[in-house]
């Protein structure tokens, strides 16, 4: 019996060895706001955060998360960057836009007024096929502008 | 009264004249420029489902009992299964159902090309259905494939007759041009790679059948399914509320629909055929490369005496043949014009259509050849292309129903200018430089298509349609046209797409028709609504119809009195508004077509050959904006995918297997917001055509990715005298075309390297 810490609450599942903690988020717990567009770390769709961190849930083995804290996308659901994104029409099919929206409230949480440079570097390896970049880019900045800091930091 | 009438319909630049019943259209346009709420930026009314995470996508689809199919592919290029076994893997653990060639359309013993689907089985699990792969037992007739497009032509293996197009006399016209200029150009093969892969799931209740499914065309599903199976259309049903990408590839139901509809029944359980991103890059379709041999002749100011093009098109097993040469027939006023297209039918995997098919890889020709014309005539590349603007269709002097290429050229005129500072920021190995390029496209409505305006007792407004959003924004430009002919604010207006049942027949997500087409139909289905909440409002407060309009939500009166459009439906109780609309035709005897032009900023490092796109200029002229914020999202969108079409995309194919080796996405380059041009302006020229519907609006989706490679590539030779034909211009690409003009310059005359 597998327990994880997710958006604050606790599961307790039963998963074969290799089973990835995409598959169970997605599967098991039914939060299939975490995407899977590769299935191999090379899109960035699936990006999570575990302890605030983001990591590529489709190449993590789900026994190898232990106690850390998973943030998916339906724990940020509220945070600024939504509406932000939303505004700035940061959203074209959205298939790749919650693996964003973690990789960019990780970069706020470590770096709460990221240069365009650091956003670039830090969204890099989320993959947008419909080409939403420019309106990513500034989305973060009006994220980042208008959150207070704290207030984006994901609770944990 | 609907009428019976011939028209012209273009689907991904294939036109075709044929009788269409229609709807009158007797709704004069609106004036040009911002109204109330269409022409002003406006937020997805879905976007927020979509960034939360909450919007369901086929791939969410999760039903009780679901089971997992798995696609045995064929290992080469060209064989033939001479025998399958499937008896092992309906033994596997979980594996419910198996079916081989014959069993389900598109499965074949004859494997054209790597990757053909072969076999197919359904288990509990998808693990326990790919472990079963396995199992299934083939033995292949191997034979050898046809990989090579040059020699499919000498040999014949075409799909299709070669196309040819003719006017004037090309030979005597260059025999007396002041200069005459000869290239080859090559484009590759790129793979679409829409983030959600191709996929459905397949449930089955008695003879009914509903297929969730990541689509382009609710409609066609529909029909093809039920077709291909043998069973009545409405007996099918098709649903795609959310759909995670398409550009081109996802206008049909694929095998893998028809393969999860035939387990289904086998094993009387839903099915899901999801392909991975392996199976995606092999089997899901791709824009075939070209290889274009290209004659220009000119006159010393300028002026094209002639155009010849022989487009060899590699299509693979099987496609169609898009219309490559349609650019250098329809974008420049010239006489003697020549050119023949072949499809070549090799043993790699299918063509689909990819973002303006065709289109994309003539004008890379064309555009090149242009500036290779003005080079070499030492004018002005913008000037040439003023000075040989088309006023009429060149193939048969057709008007244009509306054109604004000169008012593009005009606007794009100071970012063109730029170039002399721009080229003096080189600096060390960089070497900066600005080309330009024209895009021609289509985007006339494609009716029929129809919607329904239901107006409840709550006041609100729900637009019916039966169509999809593939992630342009379908949704909010029809909530936009909706809320602006009813005279409501847009929160007031649900719009409904993605369920084959929630209307009349619907326009492909395609070919730039979206908007064009279904947004008239909305229009008028609001007009017919607004209409009877106007008589039912005069009723109640015995006036005259004709003194009273909706604003705001308010029902409004000449005299000054006014009300919430409350009052009225309230009234309702459980009756209900229902205003019905359909798209018009086209004009006759006019070509509706969009145009525009990028201007482009490269830097070039002569010594690693690295090319950065640093600034995007686009202008476009697609008649009317309904959504500015989310049109520019649109352009730069196409800017970026043909980024990655010039610089870093390209399917790689073993040249003796056949086998392709980029399937993943760490092989197929895709850009990365790095690799983002720091400025993209996007301008819209915005005067409605009036030519064409209730609106006005022509299709945006495909043409900002049409002239952004020749744009870079002539950005490209203006930097580093350098020539690049053929694409993608990787680095090894640009070091072969800098050493090549160094050969054959040793000093370039403005900017040495």
């Amino acid at each position: 019996m597998l327990e994880l810490q997710v958006n604050g609450g606790f599961y307790r599942l039963e998963a074969p060895d290799e089973r990835t903690l995409a598959e169970a988020l997605r599967d098991d717990l039914g939060l299939t706001g975490t995407k899977i567009a590769c299935g191999e770390g090379h899109c960035g769709a699936c990006t999570v955060m575990l302890d605030g961190t983001p990591v590529l849930s489709c190449i993590t083995l789900v026994h190898t998360v232990g106690p850390r804290e998973i943030t998916t996308i339906e724990g940020l659901r509220d945070h600024p960057l939504v509406d932000a994104f939303v505004e700035a029409d940061a959203v074209q099919c959205g298939f790749c836009t919650p693996g964003q929206i973690v990789s960019a409230a990780a970069l706020m949480r470590a770096n709460p007024q990221p240069s365009r440079e650091e956003i670039r570097h830090a969204l890099a390896g989320n993959l947008c096929r419909c080409g939403t970049y420019p309106k990513i880019e500034k989305a973060i900045y009006r994220g980042a502008s208008q959150g207070s800091p704290a207030s984006l930091l994901p609770q944990s | 009264m609907p009428r019976l009438l011939k028209t012209e319909r273009e689907v991904e630049g294939r036109v075709e004249e044929s009788w269409i019943l229609v709807e009158e259209d007797a709704l004069d346009q609106w004036p040009a420029g911002p109204l109330v709420t269409v022409g002003r930026p406006a937020a997805r009314v879905d976007g927020r489902e979509r960034a939360r995470g909450e919007a369901r996508y086929t791939a969410d689809v999760r039903l009780p009992g679901m089971l997992h199919a798995a696609v045995v592919r064929s290992p080469h290029a060209y064989a033939v299964a001479t025998r399958v076994d499937l008896e092992r893997a309906l033994a596997a653990p979980g594996v419910r159902a198996a079916i081989g060639p014959g069993d389900a359309p598109g499965l074949a013993a004859e494997a054209g090309h790597f990757g053909a689907p072969v076999a197919a089985l359904a288990a509990d699990t998808e693990a326990q259905a790919r472990a079963a792969l396995e199992l299934v037992d083939v033995e292949w007739d191997v034979r050898e494939p046809l990989l090579d497009p040059d020699e499919a032509v000498a040999r014949g293996e075409l799909h299709g007759k070669p196309r040819r197009h003719e006017r004037g006399d090309v030979d005597a016209a260059l025999a007396e041009a002041d200069v005459v200029v000869e290239a080859e150009y090559r484009t590759q093969t790129l793979l679409h790679n829409a983030l959600e892969t191709h996929q459905a799931v397949c449930e089955w209740e008695g003879d009914r059948l509903t297929v969730y499914v990541s689509t382009q065309y609710i409609w066609e599903v529909r029909d093809q399914v039920a077709d291909e199976l043998g069973i009545p259309r409405d007996k099918v049903l098709v649903i795609c509320r959310f759909m995670g990408g398409g550009f081109g590839a996802k206008n049909d139901p694929g095998d893998y629909t028809l393969v999860a509809a035939v387990l289904a029944r086998r094993a009387g359980r839903p099915v899901r055929c999801a392909l991975t991103r392996r199976e995606e890059n092999i089997g899901a379709g791709n824009r075939n490369a070209t290889i274009q041999r290209l004659t220009a002749g000119a006159r010393a100011d300028g002026t094209l005496v002639a155009l010849r093009g022989e487009y060899v098109c590699a299509l693979g097993w099987d496609g169609w043949l898009p219309s490559t040469a349609g650019p250098m027939q329809m974008l420049y006023a010239c006489e003697n014009v020549e050119t023949v297209e072949y499809g070549a039918r090799l043993n790699t995997p299918p063509m689909a259509a990819f973002r303006a098919p065709g289109f994309v890889e003539g004008v890379w020709g064309l555009e090149l050849l242009l500036d290779e014309v003005a080079a070499k005539l030492e004018l002005d590349p913008l000037e040439v292309r003023m000075r040989n603007h088309a006023d009429a269709d060149p193939k048969d002097a057709r008007p244009f129903s509306a054109k604004n290429l000169m008012e593009c050229y005009r606007r794009a005129e100071p970012h063109w200018e730029r170039r002399d500072d721009v080229r003096s920021r080189s600096d060390g190995p960089w070497r900066r430089g600005v080309g330009l390029a024209t895009q021609i496209w289509f985007g006339s409505a494609a009716p029929p298509s129809y919607a329904t305006v239901r107006l409840e007792s709550s006041g609100r407004a729900t637009v019916g349609t039966a169509m999809q959003d593939i992630g342009t924004g379908t949704r909010t430009a029809m909530a936009q046209i909706a809320a602006e002919e009813l005279g409501f604010p847009l929160e007031r207006v649900e719009v409904l797409v993605g369920d084959s049942s929630r209307g009349g027949y619907a326009v492909v997500s395609g070919g730039s028709s979206t908007t064009s087409t279904m947004g008239p139909a909305v229009r008028s289905a609001a007009a017919d609504a607004r209409r009877q909440l106007i008589e039912i409002a005069a009723q109640r407060f015995g006036v005259e119809e004709g003194i009273l309009a909706v604003q705001d939500g308010k029902i409004v009166a000449a005299h000054g009195g006014s009300w919430p459009v409350e009052e009225v439906t309230r009234l309702l109780e459980h009756a209900q508004i229902v205003g019905k609309g359909a798209c018009g035709p086209n004009p006759t005897g006019m070509r509706v077509l969009t145009f525009g032009v990028h201007v482009a900023e490269v830097a070039v490092d002569v010594e690693t050959g690295e090319v950065r796109v640093e600034r995007v200029y686009a202008v476009h002229d697609v008649g009317r904006i309904v959504n500015p914020l989310g049109a520019s999202s649109q352009v730069e969108g196409g800017i970026i995918q043909g980024i990655g079409h010039t610089l870093s995309e390209q399917r790689l194919l073993d040249p003796s297997s056949g086998t392709v080796l980029t399937q993943t996405l760490d092989a197929y380059k895709l850009p990365t917001i790095a690799d983002t041009p720091p400025e993209i302006v996007c301008e819209f020229v915005d005067r409605p055509d009036a030519h064409l519907t209730n609106l006005g609006s022509k299709g945006l989706g495909e043409p900002p990715i049409i002239p952004i490679a020749p744009a870079i590539a002539n950005a490209i030779r203006d930097a580093t005298g350098a020539d690049v034909r053929s694409l993608p211009v990787t680095r090894e690409e640009m070091l072969r075309a800098l050493r090549e003009a160094r050969e054959r310059e040793p000093v370039h005359t403005s900017q040495p390297v």
